[in-house]
């Protein structure tokens, strides 16, 4: 263990927390929230800001003790910003296909489908045509 | 030159990042990752992707900043509702949204925006169209989503991108 200054151990320490706290905030709304689609809400609350916080507090430590330049965290924030969304959007066209499959009434047919429906009621501004 | 090395940005990317991993600059690490960076450099050219054009790169510091805010704000508007639980009077429902944007790449970042941002989930693309279906969390204000969806971040991929 390799000492830093008490103010910074008292962000790190705060940073570390946030990010514990926001992660295990995500984990409790995947268990608490009702469909699958407000479910799949939830644990971006630990992929996004949970675990910002937690590779800050430790690009702080380990930089300022001085053991190593913190580059692996960056690394990771990058691959878990880029991979996650991946993950969420096949499990969500899973459910959607699954639904539409069964015919349930809350999901919409497709985007265009809509879209169309939308737009002779509301003003929703149409997209251009294509290039 | 394009033979070997189809991809120039990527090879490098990949390299830096073997020896950033590695924590090492010795030359052994640097010839293993070269090697890595120009194969996958050609197993990406065997995919035949659209080469993205970028035309404004100091638009992107902008959008890493707004992305940042707004990931910031959500994730507290959304661990409030996790709070909240049963008690919350909230909402949440799908969003039919028309897209300017026809840059794959540009569509792509969009969809990583839209569904790393707590609250809000992009689940399909009608490519014929040109619209996507977005579920959002609190849809208390449809209107509002739009705009910010649609006069922030379409605004500057567009610039950016095309």
């Amino acid at each position: 263990m390799m000492d830093i200054p008490v103010w910074l151990a008292i962000i790190v320490g705060l940073l570390s927390l946030i990010g514990a706290v926001l992660t295990l905030l995500g984990c409790l709304g995947l268990a608490r929230f009702d469909s699958f689609y407000e479910r799949i809400h939830a644990p971006t609350l630990g992929t996004s800001f949970g675990s910002i916080a937690v590779l800050l507090a430790s690009i702080l430590y380990f930089s300022v003790s001085g053991q190593r330049f913190a580059a692996h965290e960056i690394i990771i924030l990058i691959f878990v910003s880029v991979t996650t969304p991946v993950t969420m959007m096949l499990l969500a066209r899973a459910a959607l296909y699954r639904d539409r499959a069964e015919g349930n009434a809350i999901v919409p047919r497709s985007a265009g489908d809509a879209l169309e429906n939308a737009a002779a009621g509301d003003d929703i501004p149409q997209p251009s045509s294509p290039q | 030159m394009s033979k070997i090395l189809p991809y120039p940005l990527l090879s490098l990317f990949l390299l830096v990042m073997w020896l950033l991993l590695q924590q090492s600059v010795g030359l052994g690490h640097i010839l293993l990752g070269a090697l890595i960076a120009i194969l996958a450099g050609r197993a990406m050219a065997a995919l035949q992707p659209e080469r993205p054009r970028i035309r404004k790169i100091g638009k992107i510091v902008e959008l890493i900043w707004l992305v940042s805010l707004d990931i910031l704000r959500s994730n507290i508007a959304v661990a409030r509702l996790v709070i909240a639980g049963k008690r919350r009077d909230t909402t949440s429902g799908f969003l039919v949204l028309p897209l300017e944007l026809r840059d794959r790449s540009a569509l792509a970042v969009l969809a990583c925006i839209i569904t790393a941002t707590p609250g809000s989930a992009w689940l399909e693309y009608d490519a014929a169209r040109g619209s996507v279906l977005i579920h959002v969390l609190d849809l208390v204000d449809e209107q509002a989503w739009v705009d910010i969806i649609k006069n922030t971040y379409e605004r500057l991929l567009l610039e950016i991108f095309q």
